[in-house]
Protein backbone atom coordinates (compact mmCIF):
# COMPACT_ATOMS: atom_id res chain seq x y z
CA UNK A 1 0.00 0.00 0.00
CA UNK A 2 2.72 2.40 0.62
CA UNK A 3 6.23 1.84 -0.72
CA UNK A 4 9.06 3.95 0.16
CA UNK A 5 11.73 3.67 -2.02
CA UNK A 6 15.67 4.74 -1.23
CA UNK A 7 14.51 7.59 0.48
CA UNK A 8 17.06 9.85 1.72
CA UNK A 9 17.06 13.20 3.70
CA UNK A 10 19.39 15.54 5.16
CA UNK A 11 18.67 18.41 7.46
CA UNK A 12 21.52 20.70 6.76
CA UNK A 13 24.43 18.38 7.03
CA UNK A 14 22.60 16.08 9.30
CA UNK A 15 21.59 13.25 7.31
CA UNK A 16 18.54 12.42 8.72
CA UNK A 17 17.11 9.31 6.62
CA UNK A 18 19.96 7.25 5.01
CA UNK A 19 18.38 5.28 1.80
CA UNK A 20 15.53 3.37 3.62
CA UNK A 21 13.42 1.41 1.59
CA UNK A 22 10.78 -1.07 2.82
CA UNK A 23 6.78 -1.77 2.00
CA UNK A 24 3.99 -1.69 4.17
CA UNK A 25 0.80 -3.39 3.21
CA UNK A 26 -2.88 -3.28 4.31
CA UNK A 27 -3.82 -4.34 7.31
CA UNK A 28 -0.88 -4.45 9.21
CA UNK A 29 -0.08 -2.40 12.26
CA UNK A 30 3.46 -1.95 12.57
CA UNK A 31 5.21 -0.46 15.47
CA UNK A 32 8.41 2.13 14.41
CA UNK A 33 10.89 2.07 17.64
CA UNK A 34 14.50 3.56 17.71
CA UNK A 35 15.83 6.43 20.09
CA UNK A 36 15.09 10.07 19.99
CA UNK A 37 16.00 11.85 16.63
CA UNK A 38 16.82 8.73 14.98
CA UNK A 39 14.46 9.77 12.12
CA UNK A 40 11.01 8.27 12.95
CA UNK A 41 9.22 11.32 12.52
CA UNK A 42 11.03 12.77 9.32
CA UNK A 43 10.11 9.69 7.98
CA UNK A 44 6.17 9.76 8.78
CA UNK A 45 6.37 13.36 7.54
CA UNK A 46 7.54 12.26 3.94
CA UNK A 47 4.87 9.98 3.68
CA UNK A 48 2.61 12.76 4.39
CA UNK A 49 4.58 15.20 2.15
CA UNK A 50 5.13 17.44 4.87
CA UNK A 51 8.69 16.73 4.33
CA UNK A 52 9.92 16.31 1.08
CA UNK A 53 12.75 13.72 0.53
CA UNK A 54 16.21 14.57 -1.34
CA UNK A 55 16.46 11.45 -2.88
CA UNK A 56 14.39 8.43 -3.55
CA UNK A 57 10.12 7.62 -4.19
CA UNK A 58 7.30 7.13 -2.21
CA UNK A 59 4.10 5.38 -3.71
CA UNK A 60 0.79 5.29 -2.08
CA UNK A 61 -1.02 2.40 -3.70
CA UNK A 62 1.61 2.39 -6.62
CA UNK A 63 1.05 6.15 -7.33
CA UNK A 64 4.18 8.20 -6.60
CA UNK A 65 3.21 11.20 -4.24
CA UNK A 66 5.14 13.98 -5.76
CA UNK A 67 2.76 15.27 -7.86
CA UNK A 68 -0.28 13.39 -6.18
CA UNK A 69 -1.82 15.13 -3.23
CA UNK A 70 -5.35 13.63 -3.11
CA UNK A 71 -3.92 10.56 -1.85
CA UNK A 72 -4.09 12.64 1.54
CA UNK A 73 -7.60 12.12 1.75
CA UNK A 74 -7.13 8.46 2.11
CA UNK A 75 -4.43 9.26 5.77
CA UNK A 76 -5.48 9.96 9.07
CA UNK A 77 -2.25 11.48 10.95
CA UNK A 78 -1.98 12.42 14.29
CA UNK A 79 1.25 14.54 15.10
CA UNK A 80 3.20 14.10 18.13
CA UNK A 81 2.91 17.61 18.75
CA UNK A 82 -0.21 18.96 17.43
CA UNK A 83 -0.25 22.42 16.62
CA UNK A 84 -3.87 24.41 15.74
CA UNK A 85 -4.39 28.00 14.82
CA UNK A 86 -5.02 29.35 18.15
CA UNK A 87 -7.55 31.37 17.90
CA UNK A 88 -10.06 28.62 16.42
CA UNK A 89 -12.21 27.05 18.92
CA UNK A 90 -12.59 22.86 18.81
CA UNK A 91 -16.45 23.52 17.01
CA UNK A 92 -14.49 25.82 14.33
CA UNK A 93 -11.48 23.19 13.91
CA UNK A 94 -13.70 20.30 13.51
CA UNK A 95 -16.56 22.06 11.07
CA UNK A 96 -13.23 23.79 9.34
CA UNK A 97 -11.28 19.90 8.88
CA UNK A 98 -15.38 18.46 7.80
CA UNK A 99 -15.69 21.38 4.85
CA UNK A 100 -12.23 20.30 3.59
CA UNK A 101 -12.42 16.56 4.33
CA UNK A 102 -15.72 15.74 3.51
CA UNK A 103 -16.20 12.73 0.89
CA UNK A 104 -19.21 11.53 -0.59
CA UNK A 105 -20.88 8.51 1.34
CA UNK A 106 -18.48 9.09 4.46
CA UNK A 107 -20.00 9.48 7.59
CA UNK A 108 -17.66 11.73 10.02
CA UNK A 109 -16.60 9.12 13.12
CA UNK A 110 -17.50 10.99 16.20
CA UNK A 111 -17.01 8.38 18.22
CA UNK A 112 -13.53 9.80 19.84
CA UNK A 113 -14.82 13.16 20.33
CA UNK A 114 -17.78 11.49 22.71
CA UNK A 115 -15.57 9.44 24.44
CA UNK A 116 -13.12 12.09 25.10
CA UNK A 117 -15.71 14.20 26.27
CA UNK A 118 -14.99 16.62 23.59
CA UNK A 119 -18.44 17.49 22.86
CA UNK A 120 -18.74 19.37 26.66
CA UNK A 121 -15.91 21.67 26.00
CA UNK A 122 -16.37 22.51 22.20
CA UNK A 123 -16.26 26.75 23.09
CA UNK A 124 -13.07 26.22 24.01
CA UNK A 125 -10.29 27.92 21.86
CA UNK A 126 -7.60 25.64 21.18
CA UNK A 127 -4.94 28.32 22.74
CA UNK A 128 -6.44 27.59 26.57
CA UNK A 129 -6.43 23.60 26.08
CA UNK A 130 -3.80 21.43 28.26
CA UNK A 131 -1.57 19.69 26.35
CA UNK A 132 -3.24 16.34 27.28
CA UNK A 133 -6.66 17.94 25.17
CA UNK A 134 -4.64 18.94 22.34
CA UNK A 135 -3.84 15.28 22.46
CA UNK A 136 -7.51 14.33 22.13
CA UNK A 137 -8.81 16.70 19.60
CA UNK A 138 -5.54 15.55 17.49
CA UNK A 139 -6.76 11.82 18.01
CA UNK A 140 -10.34 12.52 16.83
CA UNK A 141 -9.46 14.20 13.74
CA UNK A 142 -7.18 11.62 13.02
CA UNK A 143 -9.69 8.99 13.04
CA UNK A 144 -12.73 11.16 11.97
CA UNK A 145 -12.86 10.43 8.40
CA UNK A 146 -12.26 6.66 7.84
CA UNK A 147 -9.09 6.56 6.45
CA UNK A 148 -7.35 3.75 4.73
CA UNK A 149 -4.53 4.50 6.91
CA UNK A 150 -3.57 5.71 10.38
CA UNK A 151 -0.15 7.30 11.45
CA UNK A 152 -0.14 7.73 14.67
CA UNK A 153 3.09 9.38 15.99
CA UNK A 154 3.25 8.97 20.11
CA UNK A 155 -0.22 8.82 20.22
CA UNK A 156 -0.34 7.92 24.44
CA UNK A 157 2.33 11.07 25.11
CA UNK A 158 0.59 13.49 27.48
CA UNK A 159 -3.11 11.43 27.98
CA UNK A 160 -4.30 10.23 30.75
CA UNK A 161 -4.59 6.36 31.87
CA UNK A 162 -7.92 6.53 31.03
CA UNK A 163 -7.99 8.43 27.66
CA UNK A 164 -4.90 6.35 26.40
CA UNK A 165 -6.81 3.04 26.81
CA UNK A 166 -9.71 4.64 25.31
CA UNK A 167 -7.64 5.55 22.11
CA UNK A 168 -6.01 2.16 22.45
CA UNK A 169 -9.38 0.76 21.94
CA UNK A 170 -10.08 2.38 18.94
CA UNK A 171 -6.99 1.68 17.52
CA UNK A 172 -7.51 -1.88 18.11
CA UNK A 173 -11.47 -1.59 15.99
CA UNK A 174 -9.75 -0.28 13.20
CA UNK A 175 -6.88 -2.63 13.20
CA UNK A 176 -9.28 -5.36 13.03
CA UNK A 177 -11.28 -3.44 10.12
CA UNK A 178 -8.18 -4.08 8.21
CA UNK A 179 -6.45 -1.04 8.12
CA UNK A 180 -3.11 0.00 7.72
CA UNK A 181 -1.51 1.35 11.08
CA UNK A 182 1.84 3.16 11.56
CA UNK A 183 2.94 3.51 15.11
CA UNK A 184 5.79 5.34 17.25
CA UNK A 185 5.82 5.25 20.96
CA UNK A 186 8.04 4.92 23.64
CA UNK A 187 5.96 2.91 26.11
CA UNK A 188 6.50 -0.45 24.49
CA UNK A 189 4.37 -2.11 26.80
CA UNK A 190 1.25 -0.59 25.41
CA UNK A 191 2.27 -1.83 21.63
CA UNK A 192 2.66 -5.36 22.90
CA UNK A 193 -1.29 -6.17 21.83
CA UNK A 194 -1.85 -3.91 19.18
CA UNK A 195 1.58 -4.49 17.21
CA UNK A 196 2.28 -7.09 14.08
CA UNK A 197 5.37 -6.12 12.83
CA UNK A 198 8.48 -4.28 14.41
CA UNK A 199 10.51 -1.94 12.55
CA UNK A 200 13.50 0.04 14.41
CA UNK A 201 15.54 2.24 13.52
CA UNK A 202 18.80 3.99 14.42
CA UNK A 203 20.40 7.33 13.20
CA UNK A 204 18.21 7.60 9.76
CA UNK A 205 18.86 3.53 8.74
CA UNK A 206 16.81 0.73 9.52
CA UNK A 207 18.12 -1.64 12.02
CA UNK A 208 15.91 -4.55 11.46
CA UNK A 209 12.50 -4.77 10.56
CA UNK A 210 10.88 -8.47 11.11
CA UNK A 211 6.99 -9.85 11.90
CA UNK A 212 6.87 -9.96 15.71
CA UNK A 213 5.43 -13.51 15.92
CA UNK A 214 9.15 -14.48 14.29
CA UNK A 215 11.16 -12.01 16.79
CA UNK A 216 9.85 -13.80 20.00
CA UNK A 217 10.38 -16.57 18.45
CA UNK A 218 14.17 -15.82 18.17
CA UNK A 219 14.16 -13.65 21.40
CA UNK A 220 12.66 -16.50 23.25
CA UNK A 221 10.76 -13.37 24.89
CA UNK A 222 6.72 -12.74 25.18
CA UNK A 223 7.05 -9.19 25.94
CA UNK A 224 8.36 -6.88 23.30
CA UNK A 225 10.18 -4.55 25.43
CA UNK A 226 11.97 -7.53 26.42
CA UNK A 227 12.71 -8.48 23.07
CA UNK A 228 13.62 -5.29 21.08
CA UNK A 229 16.58 -5.27 24.97
CA UNK A 230 17.82 -8.74 23.58
CA UNK A 231 18.14 -8.06 20.02
CA UNK A 232 20.12 -4.78 21.13
CA UNK A 233 21.90 -6.72 23.22
CA UNK A 234 22.64 -9.32 20.75
CA UNK A 235 23.83 -6.76 18.50
CA UNK A 236 26.34 -4.94 20.79
CA UNK A 237 27.82 -7.95 21.45
CA UNK A 238 28.47 -8.88 18.05
CA UNK A 239 29.90 -5.49 17.13
CA UNK A 240 32.32 -5.71 20.03
CA UNK A 241 33.35 -9.59 19.03
CA UNK A 242 33.95 -7.79 15.00
CA UNK A 243 35.95 -4.84 16.91
CA UNK A 244 37.96 -7.62 18.82
CA UNK A 245 38.54 -9.94 15.90
CA UNK A 246 39.82 -7.00 14.11
CA UNK A 247 42.05 -5.93 17.05
CA UNK A 248 43.50 -10.04 17.31
CA UNK B 1 -9.41 27.02 -3.15
CA UNK B 2 -12.60 28.96 -1.78
CA UNK B 3 -12.93 27.28 1.19
CA UNK B 4 -9.86 28.05 2.77
CA UNK B 5 -9.89 31.54 1.10
CA UNK B 6 -12.85 31.80 3.60
CA UNK B 7 -11.47 30.24 6.18
CA UNK B 8 -8.01 33.19 6.17
CA UNK B 9 -10.33 36.21 5.21
CA UNK B 10 -12.65 35.59 8.51
CA UNK B 11 -9.17 34.94 10.69
CA UNK B 12 -7.83 38.35 9.39
CA UNK B 13 -11.33 40.13 9.73
CA UNK B 14 -11.52 38.40 13.72
CA UNK B 15 -7.47 39.96 14.13
CA UNK B 16 -9.38 43.51 14.17
CA UNK B 17 -5.87 45.13 13.05
CA UNK B 18 -7.00 45.32 9.49
CA UNK B 19 -10.37 46.70 10.96
CA UNK B 20 -8.16 49.62 12.70
CA UNK B 21 -5.94 50.05 9.45
CA UNK B 22 -9.38 51.01 7.64
CA UNK B 23 -10.50 53.40 10.88
CA UNK B 24 -6.81 55.03 10.59
CA UNK B 25 -7.14 55.88 6.82
CA UNK B 26 -10.12 56.67 6.74
CA UNK B 27 -9.75 59.07 9.51
CA UNK B 28 -6.69 60.51 7.54
CA UNK B 29 -8.18 60.53 4.06
CA UNK B 30 -11.33 62.75 5.64
CA UNK B 31 -9.31 64.85 7.80
CA UNK B 32 -6.81 65.66 4.81
CA UNK B 33 -9.84 66.58 2.54
CA UNK B 34 -11.07 68.90 5.12
CA UNK B 35 -8.09 71.19 5.98
CA UNK B 36 -7.92 71.56 2.22
CA UNK B 37 -10.26 73.81 0.24
CA UNK B 38 -8.91 72.76 -2.39
CA UNK B 39 -9.36 68.91 -3.30
CA UNK B 40 -6.96 68.83 -5.75
CA UNK B 41 -3.69 69.83 -2.44
CA UNK B 42 -5.51 67.35 -0.43
CA UNK B 43 -5.56 64.45 -3.37
CA UNK B 44 -1.19 65.73 -3.10
CA UNK B 45 -1.11 65.68 0.31
CA UNK B 46 -3.00 61.35 0.39
CA UNK B 47 -0.52 60.75 -2.15
CA UNK B 48 2.66 60.29 0.31
CA UNK B 49 -0.04 58.78 2.29
CA UNK B 50 -0.42 56.16 -0.22
CA UNK B 51 2.94 55.81 -1.35
CA UNK B 52 4.67 55.16 2.16
CA UNK B 53 2.29 53.87 4.62
CA UNK B 54 0.16 52.44 2.47
CA UNK B 55 3.16 49.55 1.50
CA UNK B 56 4.90 49.76 5.27
CA UNK B 57 1.92 48.17 6.63
CA UNK B 58 0.85 45.36 3.93
CA UNK B 59 4.36 44.13 4.03
CA UNK B 60 4.68 44.24 7.97
CA UNK B 61 0.83 42.63 8.32
CA UNK B 62 1.54 40.15 5.69
CA UNK B 63 4.78 38.86 7.09
CA UNK B 64 3.32 39.22 10.30
CA UNK B 65 0.30 37.47 9.59
CA UNK B 66 2.33 33.95 7.62
CA UNK B 67 4.69 33.64 10.42
CA UNK B 68 1.61 33.38 12.80
CA UNK B 69 0.16 31.24 10.10
CA UNK B 70 2.65 28.46 10.95
CA UNK B 71 0.10 26.39 12.65
CA UNK B 72 -2.42 26.49 10.40
CA UNK B 73 -0.10 26.33 7.50
CA UNK B 74 0.99 23.04 9.13
CA UNK B 75 -2.34 21.42 9.83
CA UNK B 76 -3.38 22.01 6.51
CA UNK B 77 0.02 20.37 4.86
CA UNK B 78 -0.99 17.37 6.14
CA UNK B 79 -4.28 17.47 4.29
CA UNK B 80 -5.56 16.79 1.15
CA UNK B 81 -4.94 19.61 -0.19
CA UNK B 82 -2.43 21.03 -3.19
CA UNK B 83 0.42 23.24 -1.49
CA UNK B 84 -0.14 25.71 -4.27
CA UNK B 85 -4.11 25.95 -3.17
CA UNK B 86 -2.98 26.86 0.61
CA UNK B 87 -0.13 29.08 -0.73
CA UNK B 88 -2.49 31.14 -2.77
CA UNK B 89 -4.90 31.22 -0.49
CA UNK B 90 -2.76 32.86 1.96
CA UNK B 91 -1.92 35.42 -0.69
CA UNK B 92 -5.86 35.85 -1.81
CA UNK B 93 -7.00 36.56 1.71
CA UNK B 94 -4.29 38.72 2.66
CA UNK B 95 -4.71 41.17 -0.72
CA UNK B 96 -8.54 40.63 -0.63
CA UNK B 97 -8.79 42.03 3.08
CA UNK B 98 -6.01 44.75 2.95
CA UNK B 99 -7.40 46.27 -0.52
CA UNK B 100 -11.16 46.18 0.93
CA UNK B 101 -9.39 48.23 3.28
CA UNK B 102 -7.60 50.62 1.52
CA UNK B 103 -10.80 50.44 -0.84
CA UNK B 104 -12.78 52.19 2.28
CA UNK B 105 -10.37 53.65 3.84
CA UNK B 106 -8.71 56.37 1.06
CA UNK B 107 -11.28 54.88 -2.21
CA UNK B 108 -14.61 56.11 -0.75
CA UNK B 109 -13.49 59.59 0.59
CA UNK B 110 -11.63 60.35 -2.86
CA UNK B 111 -14.49 59.65 -4.90
CA UNK B 112 -16.37 61.63 -2.75
CA UNK B 113 -14.02 64.69 -2.63
CA UNK B 114 -12.54 64.34 -5.87
CA UNK B 115 -13.91 61.23 -7.37
CA UNK B 116 -12.15 62.38 -11.34
CA UNK B 117 -9.44 60.77 -13.29
CA UNK B 118 -6.74 61.70 -11.00
CA UNK B 119 -8.66 60.54 -8.05
CA UNK B 120 -9.48 57.30 -10.14
CA UNK B 121 -5.38 56.88 -10.83
CA UNK B 122 -4.51 56.95 -7.02
CA UNK B 123 -7.27 54.38 -5.92
CA UNK B 124 -6.09 51.90 -8.87
CA UNK B 125 -1.88 52.95 -8.04
CA UNK B 126 -2.81 52.18 -4.24
CA UNK B 127 -4.40 48.64 -5.15
CA UNK B 128 -1.95 47.80 -7.07
CA UNK B 129 0.71 48.50 -4.39
CA UNK B 130 -1.27 47.06 -1.78
CA UNK B 131 -1.40 43.82 -3.29
CA UNK B 132 2.53 43.89 -5.52
CA UNK B 133 3.31 44.82 -1.06
CA UNK B 134 1.52 41.53 -0.47
CA UNK B 135 3.09 39.73 -2.96
CA UNK B 136 6.54 40.84 -1.68
CA UNK B 137 6.13 39.98 2.24
CA UNK B 138 4.93 36.61 1.07
CA UNK B 139 8.25 36.60 -0.64
CA UNK B 140 10.34 37.68 2.41
CA UNK B 141 8.43 35.25 4.88
CA UNK B 142 8.98 32.33 2.59
CA UNK B 143 12.49 32.80 2.46
CA UNK B 144 13.66 32.34 5.95
CA UNK B 145 12.08 30.71 9.19
CA UNK B 146 13.31 32.50 11.84
CA UNK B 147 10.37 35.34 12.44
CA UNK B 148 12.70 38.21 13.35
CA UNK B 149 14.76 37.72 10.51
CA UNK B 150 12.06 37.66 7.88
CA UNK B 151 10.09 40.83 9.52
CA UNK B 152 13.35 42.56 9.65
CA UNK B 153 14.35 41.30 5.82
CA UNK B 154 10.47 42.81 5.15
CA UNK B 155 11.48 46.16 6.90
CA UNK B 156 14.89 46.71 5.10
CA UNK B 157 12.82 45.99 0.96
CA UNK B 158 10.33 48.47 2.36
CA UNK B 159 13.30 51.17 3.25
CA UNK B 160 15.04 50.01 -0.09
CA UNK B 161 11.50 50.67 -1.77
CA UNK B 162 10.85 53.91 -0.31
CA UNK B 163 13.48 55.80 0.30
CA UNK B 164 16.43 54.18 -0.43
CA UNK B 165 16.12 53.31 -4.44
CA UNK B 166 15.71 56.85 -4.34
CA UNK B 167 18.63 57.98 -3.17
CA UNK B 168 20.28 55.27 -5.69
CA UNK B 169 18.84 57.21 -8.51
CA UNK B 170 19.75 60.56 -7.72
CA UNK B 171 23.09 59.77 -6.87
CA UNK B 172 23.71 57.79 -10.09
CA UNK B 173 21.98 61.33 -11.87
CA UNK B 174 24.23 63.28 -10.55
CA UNK B 175 27.58 60.87 -11.07
CA UNK B 176 26.05 60.62 -14.74
CA UNK B 177 24.51 64.09 -15.39
CA UNK B 178 26.89 64.47 -18.73
CA UNK B 179 25.09 61.98 -20.00
CA UNK B 180 21.84 61.62 -21.52
CA UNK B 181 19.93 59.71 -18.88
CA UNK B 182 16.01 59.99 -19.51
CA UNK B 183 15.69 56.83 -21.07
CA UNK B 184 17.75 55.10 -18.57
CA UNK B 185 15.67 56.48 -16.11
CA UNK B 186 11.76 55.53 -17.36
CA UNK B 187 13.95 52.09 -17.49
CA UNK B 188 15.13 52.33 -13.51
CA UNK B 189 11.49 53.12 -12.61
CA UNK B 190 10.14 49.80 -13.33
CA UNK B 191 12.71 48.52 -10.77
CA UNK B 192 10.37 50.11 -8.03
CA UNK B 193 6.84 49.65 -8.02
CA UNK B 194 6.58 52.35 -5.66
CA UNK B 195 8.40 54.72 -8.10
CA UNK B 196 6.14 53.79 -10.90
CA UNK B 197 2.98 54.53 -9.00
CA UNK B 198 4.50 57.83 -8.07
CA UNK B 199 5.13 59.13 -12.08
CA UNK B 200 1.75 57.65 -12.54
CA UNK B 201 -0.33 60.19 -10.36
CA UNK B 202 2.10 62.80 -10.66
CA UNK B 203 1.36 62.78 -14.39
CA UNK B 204 -2.10 62.20 -13.92
CA UNK B 205 -1.66 65.14 -11.44
CA UNK B 206 -0.99 67.63 -13.96
CA UNK B 207 2.28 68.83 -12.23
CA UNK B 208 4.46 67.31 -14.80
CA UNK B 209 6.15 70.69 -15.43
CA UNK B 210 7.56 70.68 -12.31
CA UNK B 211 9.40 67.87 -13.19
CA UNK B 212 11.83 69.00 -15.97
CA UNK B 213 12.72 67.76 -19.02
CA UNK B 214 13.12 63.98 -17.47
CA UNK B 215 9.42 65.06 -16.77
CA UNK B 216 8.42 65.78 -20.67
CA UNK B 217 10.06 62.33 -21.12
CA UNK B 218 7.94 60.47 -18.68
CA UNK B 219 5.02 62.19 -19.89
CA UNK B 220 5.52 61.16 -23.43
CA UNK B 221 6.50 57.26 -22.51
CA UNK B 222 3.87 56.90 -19.79
CA UNK B 223 1.00 59.26 -20.76
CA UNK B 224 0.56 57.86 -23.98
CA UNK B 225 -1.76 55.07 -23.96
CA UNK B 226 1.26 52.44 -24.39
CA UNK B 227 3.05 53.98 -21.64
CA UNK B 228 -0.41 53.46 -19.36
CA UNK B 229 -0.35 49.85 -20.60
CA UNK B 230 3.44 48.99 -20.11
CA UNK B 231 3.47 50.62 -16.39
CA UNK B 232 0.75 49.13 -15.16
CA UNK B 233 1.96 45.92 -16.83
CA UNK B 234 4.59 46.68 -14.69
CA UNK B 235 3.14 46.81 -11.40
CA UNK B 236 1.32 43.50 -12.67
CA UNK B 237 4.87 41.87 -12.87
CA UNK B 238 5.62 43.41 -9.29
CA UNK B 239 2.85 40.97 -8.10
CA UNK B 240 3.31 37.95 -9.93
CA UNK B 241 7.22 37.72 -9.86
CA UNK B 242 7.41 37.59 -6.23
CA UNK B 243 4.76 35.32 -5.31
CA UNK B 244 6.11 33.01 -8.32
CA UNK B 245 9.56 32.59 -6.53
CA UNK B 246 7.82 32.85 -3.00
CA UNK B 247 5.50 29.88 -4.18
CA UNK B 248 8.23 28.07 -5.29
CA UNK B 249 10.41 28.10 -2.11
CA UNK B 250 6.83 26.96 -0.15
CA UNK B 251 6.60 23.81 -2.36
CA UNK B 252 9.85 22.66 -1.22
CA UNK B 253 9.70 23.75 2.12
CA UNK B 254 10.28 21.30 4.84
CA UNK B 255 7.32 21.32 7.43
Amino acid sequence: MIELKQISKKFGRLQVLKNISTRFEKGECIALLGPNGCGKTTMIKSILGMVIPDKGDILFNKVAIKKDWQYRSRIGYMPQIGRYPENMTIANLISMMKDIRKQEGIEPDEELVHAFGLDKMMNKKMRTLSGGTTQKVSAALAFMFQPDVLILDEPTAGLDPVSSLTLKEKIIKEKEKGKLILITSHILSELDDLVSKVVYMNEGNFLFEKPLQILREETGEEKLSRAIAKVMNQQKLSRARIAENQLT
Amino acid sequence: MKKILKYVIADIVQNKIVVIYTAILLIISFSVFNLENNAAKGIASLLNLVLLIVPLICIIFSTIYIYNSAEFIELLVSQPLKRKTLWLSLFGGLSISLSIAFLIGVGLPVLLYHGDSTGFMLIISGLFLTISFVSIAMLAAGLTRDKAKGIGFAIALWLFFALIFDALVLFLLFQFQDYPLENAMVVMSFFNPIDLSRIHILLEMDIRALMGYTGAVFQEFFGSTNGIIFSFAGLFLWIIVPLMFSLKTFKKKDL
